[in-house]
């Protein structure tokens, strides 16, 4: 690994870089922007707050007196009248991880300054969070169309409902919040703010394309939180 | 040890830092630090009266506002508490108490008081008036959102005060909020009352989220030059390691708060199990009230600790400044702090040895639960080792300093008590559980905000408070809280139960009425002695005496701004540049029994200072 320097600092790898950037004076994380440190170090404090649903669910799937209702039956989409299980699944994970993909591109443009590009992903990446969140309300309506409800469900353990709806939703929450943000970071991009250094509409602070990062930073997230609902729900 | 500090050996081994570093380079300039790595902050000046002070971004009027309406929320929680006692003491008095009444106090005296006052207080008050000030920053790293904390929290406070006024009052549960009768028809408040307290939990975790993001990132990025960890306060290193708790904490609390709400609303069965009642079946069956104690101590025990670091930090700085001595074993200090907060999250469930635990479980907890006890041990003893031969100054914020050790040493020791489970078990739900946590996380912090409202109010306000009147307000408080909570240990002793409106003809009621009514005069009279401290502030606002810049001669920043009080932007033209720790107090050689951290090397090569 080659060493950088940032002001005269000698940044070395590994332990002892770590042990040296925490002895330093004025920041911990070297050349870390504050938005993006603080969204990492929100996103710690997102990850419990999912843990603690996901152990609620386990906790709560475990000591139901009612058997859990077969996901694979559940979760299945008739095509043709055969029934696939996790066919819905399946897509709307993979358009999910996709708009990762695209988000991740759209942080390499925007760092290269193209601003059309880096526009376009972060629009591409919008248009992909909004379909999982339709495909979301689309699986939602068909439970319901077969009588799943928070409180109950003819297939099982009441239970079964109750995590769905809160869990998902919330995931889905975190989502929507991302496609809004992301929405107006299209326009702040196509718009060319971060070149005419345009103040923010709340803030009035000066942005960067540093913002997309931690924006992509975020997205990811939820993305990754999707594998391990997915785990959860859908395989066990 | 001689009495003459001969032997200067002592002095100046005390480091393995050094200076040079490992890069070789040896740098001639011993004054030197290292350049800026992050320009200046763009901070933006509000220009009309709301955004200077209502939707204000600077964080030292965010702070005061905090602190405000942390107070507010204190002064009800303290009338509530009277008219507990009023009931306790004087059921005769009383009339209009009804059991319901009783069981709402209770629990909106606990909740008030342990979220909605200490924690706002400590970290919302002095986290955001003192992390930018001793760290050297202009103001908090995201002031917009900084705001957007305070007004959430406002939010929270006004949905829970709200929830007096709704039908049905407010919730009556406990504090602890324990399912399946938290919800249930017969709890009072068991309707909106509970909906408007989750909702009102809810926004604080959401609020407390934004301003914790501050605190941490400026914390970690956003110190001046020379401003290593190693040389903050130890102020900013209990409100960090806190902030910290609290960041991983105040999820278990988001998501319990959530279920619950979803139990209540949607009929839901999270936490609900099968209810029988009046013969009839409830809808509800298959959850685990369990479950929701697991979530509810895993955020509620770090939170006692979200409570107590702060306070030894604050504390810490306040002994080593009136005691004109540098800290005993800064760096010990400083991992204890770090250890505590890290053992917090280990321990939860010795809130539930009588939930029917798996023995073990209680065992393993036990255990964590006492090893605890060490690095709090080692605070204590460093705290009376920085006392020991210092140049003691007895004014007010020494003897608030001096009756925190005194009683969060014993609210510790009842602590070890309970933290083992065949001692806790006939005492869990007693007066002793209320006289320890009371003493340990009520009385003792209180007393470390009352030292630090008399040390840096100076600061805040440019005048000095009155001391005799704060010597007053101690001594009443100091003796009347032992009045409170040492007869409460011995009604634990003989069994009274905690939460019981009234004794009817047990047993216990020969020897408990007299104490029951001396407690409750002491209470009263406690109480009440708060107010000589608004009084105090109020009459000091209107013709105390000007303070001097930094008139207890600190070292830390915060008291070597350009204007005091300090303006937005908190420091002059240029940041100041960081040489030492701020705890060279009568270092021998020295000009002045004080070194500000500013203070370069060359000017006090011929003293005997610290390499911090």
């Amino acid at each position: 690994m080659s060493e950088q320097k940032i002001d005269g600092f000698e940044l070395k790898p590994g332990f002892k870089g770590m042990a040296s950037d925490t002895g330093s004076d004025q920041t911990m994380f070297k050349g870390v922007h504050w938005g993006k440190a603080m969204m990492w170090i929100f996103l710690l404090s997102d990850t419990f707050v999912f843990s603690c649903f996901l152990i609620s669910y386990m906790k709560g799937r475990g000591s139901t007196i009612v058997d859990w209702p077969n996901t694979s039956e559940v979760f299945s989409l008739y095509v043709g009248g055969v029934p696939v299980p996790l066919l819905l699944i399946a897509i709307m994970t993979f358009v999910l991880i996709t708009s990762s993909g695209t988000m991740a591109l759209a942080v390499k443009y925007g760092y290269e300054k193209n601003r059309k590009m880096c526009g376009w992903l972060i629009l591409a990446t919008a248009v992909g969070g909004l379909t999982f969140v339709g495909m979301q309300v689309f699986e939602w309506s068909k439970l319901i169309h077969e009588g799943v409800r928070p409180w109950g469900n003819p297939f099982g353990a009441s239970q079964f409902g109750s995590f769905f709806f809160m869990i998902t939703g919330f995931h889905g929450f975190h989502v929507s919040i991302g496609v809004i943000f992301l929405f107006i970071y299209t326009y702040k991009v196509f718009a060319g703010h971060y070149e005419s250094k345009k103040r923010g509409w709340f803030t009035k602070m000066k942005g960067d394309y540093v913002e997309i990062e931690i924006l992509g930073l975020y997205w990811h997230f939820v993305d990754l939180v999707w594998v391990f609902i997915f785990a959860f729900f859908y395989l066990w | 040890m001689s009495d003459e500090y001969d032997n200067n050996k002592s002095y100046q081994a005390q480091s393995s830092e050094v200076m040079d570093g490992s890069t070789g380079s040896v740098n001639p300039d011993i004054d030197y630090v290292r350049p800026a790595e992050v320009g200046e902050q763009d901070l933006y000046h509000g220009h009309s009266f709301i955004e200077k002070w209502v939707f204000c971004q600077d964080a030292k009027v965010i702070g005061v506002q905090y602190f405000l309406t942390a107070v507010f929320t204190g002064i009800v929680g303290l009338i509530l508490s009277w008219l507990m006692r009023l009931q306790l003491g004087f059921p005769e008095l009383a009339g209009f108490m009804t059991a319901e009444h009783y069981y709402q106090f209770v629990t909106m005296h606990g909740m008030i008081m342990v979220v909605y006052f200490l924690t706002a207080l400590f970290l919302g008050g002095f986290g955001n008036y003192l992390i930018p000030l001793m760290v050297g920053a202009r103001d908090m790293v995201f002031p917009y959102v900084n705001m957007l904390s305070f007004w959430m929290f406002f939010v929270a406070v006004a949905v829970l005060m709200a929830s007096f006024f709704v039908p049905g009052g407010p919730t009556g549960a406990g504090w602890t909020l324990y399912p399946p009768q938290t919800i249930l028809e017969g709890t009072p408040g068991s309707g909106m009352g509970i909906l408007l307290m989750l909702i009102s939990l809810s926004l604080f975790v959401i609020g407390f989220t934004m301003g914790g993001l501050n605190y941490m990132i400026t914390i970690l990025q956003a110190r001046t030059r020379g401003m290593t960890l190693m040389r903050m306060p130890l102020t900013v290193w209990g409100i960090f390691t806190a902030t910290v708790l609290a960041m991983l904490a105040f999820p278990a609390l988001l998501v319990s708060a959530i279920m619950m709400t979803l139990d209540k609303v949607l009929q839901t069965s999270f936490f609900m199990p099968t209810i029988l009642k009046a013969g009839e079946v409830l809808e509800y069956g298959g959850g685990s009230p369990i479950l929701f104690q697991h979530l509810f101590w895993f955020f509620g025990h770090p939170e006692v600790y979200i409570v107590a670091l702060p306070a030894f930090g604050i504390v810490s700085d306040l002994i080593s400044v009136h005691a004109r001595k540098n800290i005993f074993g800064y760096r010990m200090m400083v991992w204890a702090i770090v250890g505590i907060g890290a053992l917090s999250f280990f321990v939860w469930a010795h809130h539930m040895y009588v939930s029917g635990m798996n023995p073990w479980f209680g065992f393993f907890f036990a255990t964590t639960t006492l090893i605890i006890a060490v690095p709090t041990a080692m605070k204590v003893y460093n705290w009376i080792l920085t006392l020991w031969r210092g140049n003691i100054r007895i004014n007010t914020v020494m003897l608030w300093c001096l009756g925190f050790i005194v009683t969060f040493v014993n609210g510790g020791i009842t602590g070890i008590f309970l933290g083992n489970v065949s001692v806790d078990v006939p005492l869990s739900d007693t007066y002793f559980v209320i006289a320890h946590f009371h003493m340990v996380m009520g009385i003792a912090p209180l007393m470390v905000i009352m030292g630090a409202v008399y040390h840096w109010f100076p600061l805040v306000a440019g005048k000095m408070l009155h001391e005799g009147l704060g010597k007053w307000h101690f001594w009443i408080t100091f003796l009347g809280a032992y009045s409170i909570y040492f007869p409460m240990h011995y009604l634990g002793f003989i069994g009274v139960p905690r939460r019981y409106f009234e004794m009817y003809d047990s047993p216990y009621m020969t020897s408990a009425v007299g104490m029951n009514e001396f407690i409750s005069i002491a209470a009263f009279i406690v109480g009440a002695a708060q107010f000589i401290l608004v009084f105090n502030i109020i009459k000091t606002l209107k013709t105390g005496k000007k303070a001097e810049q930094n008139p207890w001669k600190a070292n830390s920043l915060e008291w070597y701004t350009s204007t005091v009080p300090p303006k937005h932007g908190n420091f002059g033209e240029r940041l100041p540049v960081v040489h030492r720790w701020p705890y060279d107090f009568s270092v021998p050689g020295a000009k002045d029994d004080f070194i500000p951290q500013t203070t370069a090397p060359s000017e006090v090569i011929h003293t005997e200072v610290e390499k911090t």
